[in-house]
C-alpha cells in the first residue's frame, strides 16, 4: 500500500495520444455495459444482487476484479521492484485470506443473507441496532478504501496520461467519481459486476502478456532474472531476502506481523467482497466463485513477482529512478514499455498505453464496487429496515440506494480532493484492520456460536471498529512520523503536531483480539432466548440452503 | 430475515435440525473446515514469523538465486491452491449430497 501522491513524471510523452484513446475506449465500453445492464434492472434483487443470476465463473472473475485494486496491480509490483522480497509478503496475506472466505464464510453467508452484510446478523438479532452497527461498519470500511482509491486515481491517471498539475488531478478525481456514480446508479449490481468482469479479463491478459515477455528476456530462467534484479537494484542478495523494508527493528517486525494478521483475516470481512456472494443462485455457485477467484488472484500475484523482479532487473537507471519517484507505481507501466522495445519504440508505446489503460479500468471497477456496497447498506439497512421498519416498497428502497450512491460519490470526491496532499496510504491497511476487528468476529460468532446475541454483535462491531480507529489515530501514521534520513513529514498531521503514543502503524494485533473479546463479553453478559432459538434455523439454512433467497427469473 | 418465518417453516427447520442427517452434515462440515483453518493459519503465521525473525534460514540458497524465502513463499501459494481443491472435493462428495436431500425435504414440506 504504497503512497501514490506527489509524483512528478517527466517521461517521454510519445505514448500519450494512444493512451488517451485507450482510456476513452475503456470509458465507452464500461458506459455501454452499464446502460445495457440498467435496462435489465427492475427489482430490488436485480439492483442489489444482479438478480442472483451470475454463474460461479462470472462471479469469480467479478470477485477478482473487485479485489485486485490498483494498489495490488501497480503497488505490489512496484514494492517488489523497490524493496525486493518484502513487496511479495503482501501478496501472500492477500491470497491466503481467501481460504477464510472459502471455508468459513462464502457459502454460509450466501444461504443466510439477502443483500447486505447486516442481513446475516439480522436473521436472529434485534433488527434495528444490529443493522445500524453493521451499516456503520460497512460505510466506514468502504469509505476508507474508496478514499485511498480515489486519491490514488488522481495521481495515477495524471501520471499515466503524463499530465501535470493540481487542476489535472482534481479533474481526474471528479471524472472518476462521476463515472462510478453513473455505473452504480444506472447499472446497479449487474452493471458493476460486468465492469468488474471486463476489468479482470483485461488485467489478467495484460499481466500474462508482460510476464511472458519479461520471462522470455531471461529465456524463462527465473534464477537469472532474480540474479539480475539483485545486481541491478544495488542491494545484492539482500534484495531477494525478507527484511529490506520490514526488518529494521523489533517494532517494525511486530508491525509487519500485525499487518499480516489484518490482511489474512480482513478479506473475509470486507463488505464489498461479502455482497458479491449474493449475486449467484446457490451456495454451490458461491463456492465455485471463490475457487475461481483464488485461481485468478493466486496466478495474478505470482505474475506480479515476475513484474516486480523483472522491473528491477531490466529497467535502466533512469527508469528505475522514475519508479522510485513514483513510490513504485510506475514499475509495471515502464516495464511494459521496456519489454515492448524500449522508450521511443512503437512496441514500447503500445504496451505502455495498454498497461495504463488496464490500470485505469482497475481503478474504475474497484471504486464502483465500493460505492455500490455503501449505497446498498444505507438503503437496505438504514432506510428500509431502521427508519421505515421494513415497510418501504422495493421501488422506494432502490430509489434511496441510487440517491445514496450519488451522495456517497459526492462525499468521496469532496474528501479526496483535499486528501491528495495528505499521507493517506494507511487507509487501505486500516480498512482491512477494521474489517478483521469488527466484521469478522461478528460474522464468525453469529455463524458458529449459538449463545451469541444482539449485545455481543454490537460490542464486537463497535468495539472492534473503535479499537482499530482509535489505535491508528494515536499511531505514527497520523502524527509524529518523519523520515529519519530526509526529515520529511510522513504522517497525516503536520510535523509540528505529535500526539502519537501507539508504536505500531497497523493496529490488527491488538484490535482483532479486542473485537473478539468485546463480542465475547457482550454475549455472556446478556441473555437473548430468541437469538438462541433462531440459531437452529440459521444453522439449517446456512448449511443446507433450505429457504435461502432464490435467483430472479426474468 | 425481515419476514418472520411461518409456523410451518419453523417446524420444518426444527425437525431438520434435530435429524440424524443434519447432525452428520454439520459434523462433516466442521470436521473439515475447523482443523483446516487452524492448519493454514498456523502455516501462514509460521511464514510471517520466519520472514521477520529467521533471516539466516530464509536467506539459505536452494538452487542458483532461489532461496528458502522464495520457496517458502511459493509453498504458501501451493498450500492455498491445495486446500481450496481439497475443500471443493470434500464439499462435492461429502456435503452436497446431504444438503441437497435436506433442502429438497424442506421445499416439499414447506410448499405443501
Amino acid at each position: 500500500m504504497s503512497a501514490i501522491d506527489n509524483v512528478v513524471l517527466s517521461a517521454d510523452t510519445s505514448h500519450q495520444p494512444l493512451t488517451t484513446t485507450l482510456f476513452v475506449l475503456v470509458v465507452l465500453a464500461t458506459l455501454a455495459i452499464t446502460v445495457w445492464a440498467g435496462r435489465q434492472t427492475k427489482t430490488a434483487t436485480d439492483y442489489y444482487a444482479g438478480g442472483r443470476s451470475f454463474t460461479g465463473v462470472q462471479n469469480g472473475f467479478a470477485v477478482a476484479g473487485d479485489y485486485m485494486s490498483a494498489a495490488s496491480f501497480l503497488g505490489i509490483s512496484g514494492a517488489i521492484a523497490l524493496t525486493g522480497y518484502d513487496g511479495f509478503l503482501y501478496s501472500i496475506g492477500f491470497l491466503v485470506a481467501w481460504l477464510v472466505a472459502l471455508l468459513l464464510v462464502a457459502e454460509l453467508l450466501r444461504n443466510s443473507g439477502r443483500y447486505t452484510m447486516a442481513d446475516q446478523l439480522a436473521f436472529r438479532m434485534r433488527q434495528r441496532p444490529v443493522r445500524t452497527a453493521a451499516s456503520v461498519s460497512t460505510v466506514v470500511v468502504s469509505i476508507f478504501y474508496l478514499l485511498a482509491q480515489m486519491v490514488g486515481a488522481g495521481a495515477l491517471v495524471s501520471l499515466l496520461l503524463a499530465v501535470e498539475g493540481d487542476a489535472a488531478k482534481n479533474l481526474t478525481i471528479v471524472a472518476v467519481g462521476a463515472l462510478m456514480i453513473f455505473y452504480v446508479t444506472v447499472g446497479g449490481m449487474k452493471g458493476t459486476t460486468w465492469v468488474q468482469i471486463v476489468k479482470a479479463v483485461l488485467l489478467m491478459s495484460g499481466t500474462i502478456l508482460i510476464t511472458v515477455l519479461v520471462l522470455a528476456k531471461f529465456n524463462f530462467n527465473i534464477s537469472d532474472m532474480l540474479g539480475g534484479a539483485a545486481e541491478n537494484s544495488g542491494a545484492g542478495q539482500a534484495f531477494l531476502e525478507p527484511g529490506l523494508k520490514y526488518g529494521v527493528d523489533t517494532t517494525a517486525k511486530i508491525d509487519f506481523l500485525s499487518l499480516g494478521l489484518a490482511l489474512v483475516l480482513g478479506t473475509a470481512g470486507l463488505p464489498h467482497i461479502l455482497i458479491r456472494f449474493y449475486t449467484v443462485p446457490t451456495a454451490k455457485q458461491a463456492r465455485s466463485s471463490v475457487l475461481w477467484a483464488i485461481s485468478l488472484i493466486g496466478s495474478f500475484y505470482l505474475m506480479t513477482l515476475v513484474l516486480g523482479f523483472g522491473a528491477a532487473a531490466l529497467l535502466s537507471d533512469g527508469a528505475y529512478g522514475q519508479v522510485a519517484d513514483s513510490d513504485g507505481n510506475l514499475a509495471s507501466p515502464l516495464l511494459a514499455e521496456e519489454v515492448g522495445g524500449g522508450p521511443g519504440s512503437n512496441g514500447g508505446a503500445i504496451l505502455l498505453a495498454l498497461i495504463a489503460a488496464v490500470a485505469f479500468a482497475t481503478i474504475l471497477a474497484v471504486v464502483a464496487g465500493l460505492t455500490l456496497t455503501s449505497a446498498s447498506s444505507v438503503a437496505h439497512d438504514i432506510y428500509a429496515n431502521v427508519i421505515r421498519r421494513g415497510k418501504a416498497t422495493e421501488r422506494d428502497e432502490v430509489q434511496v440506494a441510487r440517491g445514496a450512491a450519488i451522495a456517497i460519490g459526492a462525499v468521496a470526491i469532496l474528501l479526496a480532493i483535499p486528501a491528495q496532499d495528505l499521507n493517506i496510504a494507511f487507509l487501505v491497511a486500516l480498512a482491512f484492520a477494521v474489517a478483521a476487528s469488527a466484521n469478522v468476529p461478528a460474522l464468525l460468532y453469529n455463524l458458529f456460536w449459538k449463545r451469541f446475541n444482539t449485545r455481543g454483535a454490537l460490542w464486537s462491531i463497535y468495539g472492534g471498529l473503535s479499537s482499530a480507529v482509535i489505535l491508528v489515530f494515536f499511531s505514527p501514521v497520523v502524527s509524529g512520523k518523519v523520515d529519519p534520513a530526509t526529515g520529511e513529514n510522513l504522517a497525516l498531521f503536520p510535523a509540528s503536531v505529535d500526539f502519537q503514543w501507539f508504536p505500531l502503524e497497523n493496529p490488527g494485533i491488538v484490535s482483532i483480539p479486542l473485537g473478539f473479546l468485546f463480542g465475547f463479553i457482550g454475549t455472556i453478559t446478556a441473555r437473548d432466548r430468541t437469538a438462541e432459538e433462531k440459531y437452529d434455523e440459521l444453522e439449517v439454512r446456512a448449511l443446507t440452503g433450505a429457504g435461502a433467497e432464490k435467483a430472479v427469473s426474468h | 430475515m425481515v419476514e418472520q418465518t411461518t409456523t410451518q417453516q419453523h417446524e420444518t427447520y426444527e425437525r431438520i435440525h434435530a435429524s440424524e442427517d443434519f447432525a452428520e452434515l454439520r459434523r462433516r462440515y466442521r470436521g473439515f473446515a475447523f482443523p483446516m483453518t487452524v492448519a493454514f493459519m498456523v502455516w501462514y503465521l509460521l511464514y510471517v514469523l520466519a520472514s521477520s525473525w529467521a533471516n539466516d534460514f530464509m536467506a539459505t540458497q536452494v538452487v542458483g538465486n532461489i532461496n528458502v524465502a522464495l520457496v517458502f513463499g511459493l509453498l504458501q501459494f501451493v498450500s492455498t491452491f491445495l486446500i481450496a481443491w481439497l475443500y471443493a472435493r470434500h464439499a462435492n462428495q461429502k456435503l452436497d449430497p446431504i444438503s441437497d436431500r435436506l433442502r429438497a425435504e424442506y421445499d416439499s414440506e414447506v410448499s405443501r
